[in-house]
């Protein structure tokens, strides 16, 4: 019926994209991640995200070959 | 305590709505009959609905107030995972879905009507369509109030909009759309607290600077020190440990009666694994579920547990609201540390995982509500089935719609009821909770033992859960200041404190009606011929094929070993 895979891929890389970006320009705001510890998450989580989504997207890939 | 919101954390908000309104989009195609909009065609693939298994039961309450245990009683929560859920999923996956699957039931109380009667089956739907309409709007009033008090929002507009939401894509692809949006909720709401988990254990110094840190608050509560870092070790007697229940307590009122009550009967559990494209599939559904099941509580105990040594250390700045007497308020535990912890960005995403969380558990309600609705009361009550299927069809596609929308509206009512009312919802849930157990016992003792009478059913659910109400009636938690926390009748024990109340009163009414139901089974005769409940009963099914061809990982036996053997050394781990 439908492949979950493709938009959970799809949601996951676009978000990821979005959060990586969002990290990298704030990057320098050491006010805004004194919260997280100094850690800049949003790099990290962006990248996971990414990663994980396009992950998704070629499982759905290569299912269909 | 109200936290600022950055246009990047709506925008994460706002691209979660379009995907699971999409997906509802795309699947409304595909809605061409009744069968289709409820029962997902029967076509789901194993491992996607073994994750909305999972999901279903991750929702908006489950998440707050499971971290909110996790401040309270410490890791002993972890008894709700890892003995209060995966036996009785592994049982429900190895001995009650292939009759289950079997019998081509489509809801719990179908299987009641089949196994044993009509009266069974109706008092079943009814007493289950109510508790599924009370139970969304607690949850999505929880979820409301919480949104106001930290996020500022609106009370009003954060209930509507997220209830058309549920019902955008609950309306457009029925049961499919749920299912597919909760395996798109479970990941967002792993990914959304993951940095959470990292953020809170990284400060905290660790695992072992976290067991430093509970050392002088056990202490300090009169508890040995490592009592809430460890499970098992200070179960010996009630008042060692902070749930204030025995190993006793714990291992049948939880692990059996509690467990077993909810995860084998609950059909808004269930109806995900019905959903499943075979018996064989259906039985792995559990067992997949199980896998990340067990794990969860690292994702939403373990930061409660944190937030006890930061809420203890008046330096670290965290605070959570209290109540009119002065105590904190648990449930906000899981919003205060995302606002203590995460910086926007991942603050968006934590928001959203708890929205998706609240949005899996009221789909969940919604898609079990209207089955049952359209299923067991109106085909079989208002408007039976004709001669016509593809009519039928049709008609009944139109009525599950429809009592979509009601399902809906009726939550969006209680949840105003339990906003004016919050006592009287909290004493309603208690009651719900009664029903569990005696349905466990019947559907039980259905399955697995052929004489067992519809009769004998029928009077042992009703004798099982009048008994528990009367214990509620006769027993009352330590401090407890209003008569909805029991003894409103007279109070002739006193626990000390309402966990062990709740076992208790869970015990007794397993008791109870499994012995009512065996008792009047000798005293009446068997309504049902052998043919009739071949494939609902153990002894009257002929046996499968053995699926020894296949890998062990194919198996629900092999799963089921895999699950088992990771549950108990987690349990040793933590012991």
């Amino acid at each position: 019926m439908v492949d979950i895979r493709i938009p959970i891929g799809l949601m996951f890389t676009i978000l990821g994209v979005l959060i990586t970006l969002f990290g990298l320009f704030t990057k320098s705001d050491a006010g805004m991640y004194e919260v997280s510890l100094g850690i800049n998450v949003n790099i990290i989580m962006g990248v996971i995200m990414l990663i994980f989504g396009l992950i998704m997207l070629w499982f759905s890939r290569k299912k269909k070959k | 305590m109200k936290v600022d919101l950055s246009w990047i954390d709506y925008l994460i908000m706002v691209i979660y709505f379009i995907f699971v309104l999409g997906i509802g989009w795309f699947l409304r195609k595909f809605m061409k009959n009744a069968n289709a909009f409820l029962e997902a065609g029967r076509s789901i693939p194993a491992w996607v609905a073994g994750l909305a298994f999972v999901s279903t039961n991750l929702g908006a309450l489950e998440v707050m107030g499971m971290t909110g245990s996790g401040m309270k009683y410490g890791m002993l929560t972890t008894h709700f995972y890892w003995v209060g859920a995966i036996p009785a999923m592994i049982f429900l996956a190895l001995f009650m879905m292939p009759f289950y699957y079997g019998s081509r039931a489509r809801s719990v109380p179908e299987f009641l009507k089949l196994r044993y009667d009509e009266k069974t089956r109706g008092l079943n739907a009814i007493l289950f369509a109510v508790m599924t309409v009370l139970a969304s709007g607690i949850s999505m009033y929880a979820l409301a109030i919480l949104m106001e008090n930290v996020l500022g929002w609106n009370f009003n507009l954060s209930l509507w909009i997220s209830a058309l939401i549920v019902l955008g894509y609950t309306y457009l692809g029925g049961l499919s759309s749920a299912i597919y949006n909760e395996v798109l909720q479970f990941f967002i709401i792993v990914i959304g607290l993951l940095p959470l988990v990292f953020l809170s254990l990284t400060d905290i110094g660790g695992w072992s600077g976290l067991k430093e840190s509970l050392a002088p608050i056990a202490e300090a509560r009169g508890y040995a020190p490592d009592t809430l870092t460890t499970t098992w070790r200070y179960s010996g007697n009630p008042g060692s440990n902070p749930l204030g229940v025995e190993w006793f307590g714990i291992l049948f009122g939880l692990g059996f009666v509690l467990s077993f009550g909810y995860w084998c009967t609950n059909f808004l559990i269930v109806q995900r694994a019905f959903a499943a494209e075979s018996k064989a599939a259906a039985r792995k559904v559990p067992l997949i579920g199980g896998l990340p099941k067990m794990f969860i509580p690292f994702l939403i105990i373990v930061p409660g547990i944190i937030a006890l040594a930061l809420f203890s250390d008046p330096s670290s700045g965290f605070t959570l609201p209290l109540d009119a007497s002065g105590k904190p308020i648990y449930d906000y535990t899981i919003i205060s540390l995302l606002k203590y912890y995460l910086p926007s960005g991942v603050l968006g995403l934590g928001i959203t995982a708890l929205l998706a969380s609240f949005m899996s558990g009221m789909a969940g309600n919604v898609s079990a509500f209207n089955t049952v609705w359209t299923y067991d009361i109106y085909q079989s009550y208002i408007r039976p089935r004709t001669a016509d299927e593809e009519a039928d069809g049709k008609h009944y596609l139109k009525v599950g719609r429809l009592s979509t929308l009601a399902g809906i509206l009726l939550s969006i009512a209680s949840a105003y009821i339990a906003s004016k009312f919050g006592n009287i919802m909290d004493f309603l849930q208690t009651i719900f909770s009664m029903i569990n157990a005696p349905l466990f016992a019947v559907i039980f003792l259905g399955m697995f033992w052929k004489r067992t009478t519809g009769h004998a059913a029928f009077t042992g659910l009703l004798a099982g859960f009048l008994m528990a109400l009367l214990h509620h009636g006769l027993t009352i938690p330590e401090g407890a200041t209003t008569l909805f926390k029991g003894g409103w009748i007279a109070t002739l024990h006193t626990y000390p404190v309402e966990m062990a109340q709740n076992f208790w009163t869970a015990i007794i009414a397993f008791a109870v009606s499994s012995s009512v139901t065996v008792g009047l089974t000798f005293a009446t005769r068997q309504q049902k011929s052998d043919e009739e409940l071949s494939g609902l009963v153990y002894s009257l099914t002929p046996r499968e094929l053995s699926d020894s061809h296949l890998p062990w990982y194919e198996r629900p036996a092999g799963l089921a070993i895999l699950v088992g053997v990771i549950c108990i050394i987690l349990t040793i781990m933590f012991w």
